[in-house]
């Protein structure tokens, strides 16, 4: 049992830090708990401190309509949590999706290599989404991803009635363990698209010891973002791709202390 | 950019041209379909959003979905839209004949708009030793309208009801009365809605004890006509106001004048 | 012709206003609504609601009432209802009628007072009630026993529980919730005329140019009258005038020209100073010739309590309830008191001790120069300044409006009629209000004429017609006769066949005097009909624990549960309105009776049965023994003279009073009824434990013996099979015409036989008088009134419990047009109940800022006696003044009257649900 905890110490951990952010909200409006109100778009802290999803601002920026001050204000707060210390930790350690799509990938693992197809998608239609949902927000004249956002439908649905929203859960669901691993966050979501963007340069990374290495590959096998990892084996090195979520699933699945979290520092940016 | 298979046969310059355009295309087919979605959301005319809500349009642009309105709401009377719920997907509305506005002094939900989505600030004025103030009394939620064919108190029935539950009594709604010529001995007593007063928030349609309301809140835009802006009431002074903003383009078109004067004489003249 | 719905809905309203205006209808068109009808039987009725007495029309399918209209035909509404009237068809339809009886019982089925609520039959209901009955009544004497009456009877209903308990139990202790309704207008006429009941009729809002509301907010409660009001201030607005007397803003201001806000209590005051102004300032306003021919001047104590328990220290009382209960033994004059009071030489600060709690009703004639004196000290200045209700109300402006009002009762040829609901008779001096209110039409002769009188508006849609004409009350017998007259008891034994000396002589417990016997252990059964008397009495919290705490048993017929239900011990399911026949008396004397339409729904029963019924299980000899009931009275055995009658020992009630030989002759099928269902005679499809009927029309006998008491005594009433030709009748009817103003000989049959001109107040009771001055009754010398009417001076006296800075808050109760008294009906009728979900408690918005309240926060509402929480409501259709908040009692969850005062009248015994003390604080 401990070593199932300490196997799977970081994904706990990672459960715990959304379970509670979502409780958090959902209190906030069935019980008026002060602590976090409002959902992942707009919300306050301790009914002080406005937080704002900077995606989202970037959008109605787009439409051509100036946020209110606190929107402005909480919208650089997050920016500047993410870029300067959490990089798209956002992605895995506060997005209620990611327990969706960690399911259905665990799910595809599990069942018979048959059972899905795999098809092969550009990681980089996130990028495209992304800047499209910036031109569709200034063509039409409302925050294009927000209004199809499967992460809000989700995470408004749990806080204030999901209705017929359930049908595009199932359907990111579906996409992953169907039809593309790590479908959704790893191909098409534009937020994590911002978000690799945006956090590129953070403190917090992940650090690889090739001294420990034994070459045993389970951390790429188990990463949802493979491509961050081109130096397992070959260097030690920070992970210094954006595309890293911070999830620390290497960390959990490597049995050699070979992947570490830790602050960058400018000695090893290039190592 | 992960290459697809079998790139390495073609130059890299010719292959970053390549997924530029095959980006592009997919884009542009993904964002049509996008947006063809998204217009369809957008259309919905008849929903009640809360006090201060900005233009629809602006409402839109602004509202981040978050929700803290309907929080705000000391009577839950704020819904989010649902997926499902014909109405823009999480942003807030009311269902008047459910669960209407009742008007809150402090105008918690307007307060609570991180946005700008709700501007508290269109609903200020002074108190009365000239302190800013909020006035929820100033909210424009929508109209209340009357059918008077199913509303039972044209009929001459003792009824009312709308009346007597509205916050703005007596100013917002009022009673008519006008002989029953019928009976000869009774007054109808007919509710009548003032536009400068009410403020749609709907205590009204929730009260209305016809099957359906015979007493409903419209948006504005649609429970309203427009006076021309060439006119003004001469018997009121302030009708002069509504028409500040005119527009100094006072040339007009009909099929009749479409053709200049000497294109009529010259071209079709005898 | 083919129609839309719609448009077919409009052929028949339009058909249905043809025929009412007397129009011809096109052919094409009445055939269309003819087919619409198809399979509908239209019969009239009346509806369940209010004293107003709107005619309707009933659809019945199937056996069930598929639909209702106003009745165009019916006079008084002429087509039209109110948004209660609108739902007649559903009232008795609510998902949770009660459909049997339901008892308190053990696992083994017994009856126990601690256990929960289990259906049982008929049968053992009846048993159970009639044994706990007996175990009381053998101990405690008729004395112990008690029925709650009500308003909403239906004429025969009252009439059988009337004859059951007097003549058959001879108990008194049978008193209706009218009690709490109007019985301040019932002594207040029989003090004022010597007879019951209003003088005009709703045709005075046609004709009057003057309409005067004191504390009656006839928008809310009297809608169809109010829409009467409104067509005559329409008619003419410069002429009409509407003057709203009332401690708060209500509906009715909007059409007023003035609207006075008084201080609660204070009408008293305004009174005075009205009579004042014509005593002093306009002598010529005054019809000598009327006042001379017609009236006298008289007075009573000032001394009288407030109606609260002799026993000031009585042991259930709470602590906190001690202070104001000490009011009925003495009071503190007040500096206004002693103002008011000023010719009786009363001082400020001396002690008056309450000496005529038990003769309150004791008056003595005095002269003119008195009743002058009296009025004295009501000048403007004191008046305006002891009544203005609203602080920020200049007091300039008050008092222009108070001499206003004078002068339109003063004004010459100025037709005015003075209105009053609950204002008036929910008052601690509320036969007093109600007196000055003639003392002021009288002294200018503005009585009795088409447009001209002081019109008592009835709640209660039979408050008149059964609580007061058949007389359910612990004093009173039918026809206006009362159970202290030997005359009157003697009558009333030869119309019901039992022996002399049969009624009880000594006055029984009235409404709130049942609750604290019942609190005391005097009265330990009780049997509540058509009425919620654990909701609607004042200082609930005491009545609910006496109920369910004290060893007693409290069986409630009821067609809904209800507050009442849940304290009883046996609930018996009751039938409603048009699940039998029935007859209701309006508040301008109409008669109108109805059809039973369908069958109850489950096994439901009339109450009529069950009081019937429940008839069956006694014997003479059982009930017309010997009883002592006090100290000075005893009943004398009367199985003697049974005998002699003819009657043995072992009848049963049931054999005497109801199935006797003249009930046989009234048999079923009778024309008047074919086609028509009649449970009690015939019993019905449901076969209710075998019940097969009565084989003859007991509703038709009950009405015919009923109406012997009035014929021929200024009650005359119309033969039962007439009032199913006609749209009611107003009483007295003599020669089969009805009476539209009473006491005028140019309208009332029996006026004119008095033969002394255009006038005769010929009410018989009361008219022999003694002689006084101010200070009391000198001599022994009796003044004879025949014909007169009295025009009392009445003084100014505080209510027992005034805001103070602990209760700083005057709490009013009352009414919402939306909802009927407790809302057993109407809040189960989906659409009402969404129209006004709940009770708001309507106050100040500047009471409620410095409270720290906002709209639709919950607060506590806190007396001496208890507290209940409300929703606050600063805006619409109450604004009360600062300082005064405003709850309506009709909603159970929001239960105001564990709240109110028991204090009553002391001469009506009806309680002041106007007025008491509160807290206010946020929940």
């Amino acid at each position: 049992m401990r070593d199932f905890m300490y196997r799977n110490r970081y994904l706990i951990l990672r459960r715990l830090s959304q379970i509670s952010i979502l409780a958090l909200f959902i209190g906030g409006n069935l019980y008026g708990w002060k602590v976090l109100r409002g959902n992942l778009s707009t919300s306050r802290l301790l009914d002080v401190v406005p937080l704002t999803d900077p995606f989202a601002l970037l959008q109605m920026t787009a439409t051509g309509n100036i946020a209110s001050r606190e929107a402005l204000i909480g919208g650089a707060l997050i920016f500047v949590f993410f870029a300067v210390v959490g990089g798209r930790a956002f992605c895995s350690w506060v997005c209620p999706m990611n327990m969706i799509t960690d399911l259905a990938n665990r799910l595809r693992r599990v069942l018979p290599a048959k059972a899905g197809i795999s098809l092969r998608m550009d990681r980089n239609v996130r990028y495209w989404a992304a800047g499209l949902a910036l031109v569709l927000s200034a063509v039409l004249g409302i925050a294009a991803f927000e209004w199809i956002s499967p992460i809000s439908t989700l995470h408004r649905g749990l806080i204030f009635g999901m209705g017929a929203g359930w049908t595009a859960i199932v359907a990111v669901f579906l996409f992953d363990l169907l039809l593309v691993q790590y479908g959704f966050c790893g191909h098409v979501c534009p937020l994590g698209a911002f978000y690799s963007l945006a956090g590129k340069f953070s403190f917090i990374r992940v650090r690889h010891l090739k001294d420990n290495c034994t070459h045993c590959m389970q951390c790429i096998e188990h990463c949802p973002e493979q491509q961050v990892l081109p130096m397992v084996g070959i260097a030690s090195s920070f992970v210094t791709s954006g595309e890293c979520t911070n999830c620390a699933k290497c960390m959990d699945v490597c049995s050699e202390h070979a992947m570490k979290l830790g602050f960058r520092t400018g000695k090893h940016n290039n190592g | 950019m992960t290459a697809p298979e079998g790139s390495e046969k073609m130059p890299e310059r010719r292959q970053f041209l390549a997924d530029l355009f095959r980006g592009a295309g997919a884009a542009a087919v993904g964002g049509l379909a996008w947006a063809g979605f998204l217009d369809g959301k957008k259309a919905y005319p008849t929903v009640l959003r809360p006090p201060g809500a900005v233009k629809e349009e602006k409402f839109l642009a602004l509202c981040t979905k978050c929700g803290l309105c309907a929080e705000a709401c000391p009577y839950k009377a704020l819904v989010i839209a649902k997926p499902g719920d014909e109405r823009p997907v999480g942003t807030p509305y009311f269902i008047m004949r459910e669960n209407p506005c009742k008007m809150c002094r402090d105008i918690p939900c307007a307060v609570a708009c991180p946005t700008g989505a709700l501007d508290s600030s269109l609903m200020r004025d002074k108190d009365e030793r000239g302190r800013d103030k909020l006035n929820i009394n100033l909210a424009k939620i929508g109209l209340a309208v009357i059918d008077r064919e199913t509303c039972i108190a044209y009929w001459g029935i003792q009824c009312d009801a709308c009346y007597r539950v509205c916050p703005v009594i007596d100013k917002a709604l009022t009673v008519e009365r006008t002989a029953n010529d019928r009976t000869g001995k009774h007054a109808i007593l007919a509710p009548v809605v003032h536009s400068d007063h009410c403020t749609g928030c709907g205590a009204c349609e929730r009260a209305c004890v016809t099957k359906k309301a015979s007493i409903f809140v419209l948006p504005l835009h649609l429970a309203l006509g427009e006076s021309s802006d060439r006119y003004v009431r001469g018997w009121d002074e302030k009708d002069e106001q509504r028409i500040e903003d005119v527009s100094e383009e006072t040339k007009t078109v009909t099929p009749r004048s479409e053709k200049s004067a000497l294109e009529y004489l010259n071209k079709d003249g005898f | 012709m083919k129609l839309t719905r719609r448009e077919l809905l409009k052929t028949t309203a339009a058909v249905a206003a043809a025929t009412a205006v007397g129009m011809s209808v096109p052919k094409e068109l009445q055939a269309a609504a003819k087919k619409t009808e198809a399979g509908w039987r239209w019969d009239k009725s009346v509806c369940r609601f209010c004293g107003t007495g709107c005619g309707i029309m009933v659809a019945t399918k199937n056996d069930r009432i598929v639909a209702v209209k106003g009745d165009p035909a019916a006079p008084v509404n002429m087509g039209l209802n109110c948004i209660k009237g609108y739902f007649n068809a559903k009232i008795i339809y609510g998902a949770d009628r009660l459909t049997e009886p339901l008892m308190r019982v053990n696992d083994k089925g017994e009856f126990d007072k601690k256990g929960k609520f289990k259906p049982i039959t008929w049968q053992k209901a009846f048993d159970e009630m009639a044994k706990q009955f007996k175990k009381h009544y053998s101990t405690l004497g008729p004395k112990g026993v008690a029925v709650f009456g009500s308003g909403q009877y239906t004429i025969m209903e009252g009439y059988a529980a009337a004859k059951l308990m007097k003549a058959g139990f001879r108990s008194n202790n049978l008193d209706p919730n009218a009690r709490l309704c109007m019985a301040s207008a019932v002594a207040a006429f029989m003090e004022t005329f010597g007879i019951d009941e209003p003088a005009g009729n709703y045709d005075d809002m046609h004709h009057s140019d003057t309409i005067v509301l004191w504390g009656a907010n006839m928008a809310e409660m009297h809608p169809v009258l109010w829409s009467k009001i409104t067509n005559r201030k329409l008619a003419d607005t410069k002429r009409v005038k509407v003057v709203n007397l009332t401690t708060f803003a209500n509906r009715c201001s909007s059409l007023a020209d003035t609207e006075i806000i008084m201080k609660p209590n204070t009408d008293l005051a305004i009174q005075n100073f009205i009579l004042r102004e014509i005593v002093y300032n306009r002598p010529q306003a005054i019809d000598w010739d009327f006042v001379n021919q017609n009236c006298v001047f008289a007075t009573g104590h000032v001394d009288i309590g407030y109606g609260l328990r002799p026993k000031i220290d009585h042991p259930k009382y709470r602590k906190e309830e001690l202070d104001t209960a000490s009011k009925e033994s003495f009071k503190i004059i007040t500096k206004d008191e002693a103002i008011a009071m000023g010719a009786l030489g009363i001082k400020e600060g001396s002690r008056m001790d309450m000496k005529n709690t038990n003769t309150a009703g004791a008056h003595w004639a005095i002269s003119f120069e008195d009743f002058k004196k009296g009025l004295d000290p009501y000048t403007l200045d004191f008046v305006a300044a002891l009544a203005k209700g609203d602080t920020d109300e200049p007091l300039d402006k008050f008092k222009e409006k108070l001499m206003k009002l004078a002068d339109l009762y003063a004004e010459k040829d100025r037709k005015v009629v003075s209105f009053w609901t609950m204002g008036f008779n929910q008052h601690v001096r509320g036969t007093w209000v109600n007196e000055q209110i003639y003392a002021i039409h009288l002294l200018l002769g503005k009585q009795s004429m088409p447009g001209n009188g002081a019109f008592s508006l009835t709640g209660q849609p039979s408050a008149c017609g059964t609580a007061r004409e058949v007389g359910t009350f612990a004093h009173r017998l039918p026809a206006d006769m009362v159970v202290m007259n030997p005359k009157h008891r003697a009558r009333s034994e030869k119309i019901w066949k039992v022996p002399e000396g049969t009624i009880n002589p000594v006055v029984g417990s009235h409404f709130i005097k049942i609750m604290r016997d019942l609190e005391d252990g005097l009265v330990k059964w009780a049997w509540v009909q058509v009425n919620n008397p654990w909701q609607n009495a004042t200082n609930a919290n005491h009545w609910v624990s006496a109920a369910r705490d004290m060893d007693n048993f409290i069986v409630v017929s009821d067609a809904y549960p209800s507050i009442s239900a849940k304290v009883a011990d046996l609930i018996l399911p009751a039938a409603m309105i048009f699940e039998k026949w029935g007859a209701y008396g309006n508040a301008e004397r109409r008669t109108q009776h109805w059809r039973q339409q369908v069958t109850p729904i489950g096994n439901s029963m009339s109450d009529t049965w069950q009081t019937v019924e429940f008839a069956k299980r006694f014997t003479l000899a059982e009930v017309w023994k010997e009883w002592k009931i006090d100290d000075k009275n005893t009943l004398p055995s009367v199985i003697e003279k049974a005998r002699a009658m003819g009657y043995k020992e072992t009848d049963t009630l049931f054999d005497v009073l109801f199935a006797n030989k003249e009930a046989r002759t009234f048999k079923w099928p009778d024309a008047i009824g074919t086609g028509f269902l009649n449970s009690e005679a015939a019993g019905d499809k449901r076969n209710v434990e075998g019940f097969k009927g009565y084989g003859f029309f007991l509703q038709k006998y009950l009405w015919e013996e009923y109406r012997t008491f009035g014929v021929g005594h200024g009650h005359d009433l119309a033969d039962f099979d007439t009032y199913h030709k006609v749209r009611g009748l107003r009483w007295p009817v003599v020669d089969g015409k009805e009476t539209l103003w009473r006491f005028n000989a140019e309208y009332d049959p029996y006026a004119k036989k008095e033969n002394r001109g255009k006038f005769a107040f010929y009410g018989d009771a009361g008219k022999e008088i003694p002689k006084g001055d101010l200070s009391g009754p000198k001599g022994d010398e009796k003044v004879k009134l025949p014909n007169k009417a009295k025009i009392f001076l009445r003084h100014y006296i505080e209510p027992p419990e005034n805001p103070s800075s602990e209760y700083p808050f005057w709490l009013c109760t009352g009414r919402v047009l939306e909802h009927w008294h407790t809302g057993t009906m109407t809040m189960r009728v989906p659409e009402l109940y969404r129209a006004v979900p709940e009770a708001l408690c309507f106050m100040h918005p500047q009471d409620a800022q410095k409270g720290g309240v906002k709209d639709g926060e919950l607060i506590w509402i806190e007396s001496r006696r208890g507290k209940v929480k409300a929703r606050v409501e600063t805006r619409g259709r109450n604004l009360p003044p600062k300082g005064l908040i405003f709850v309506p009692f009709f909603d159970e969850h929001v239960f105001i009257n564990k709240v109110t005062l028991d204090a009553t009248c002391p001469i009506s015994k009806e309680p002041d649900y106007k007025k008491c003390a509160v807290k206010v604080y946020k929940a």
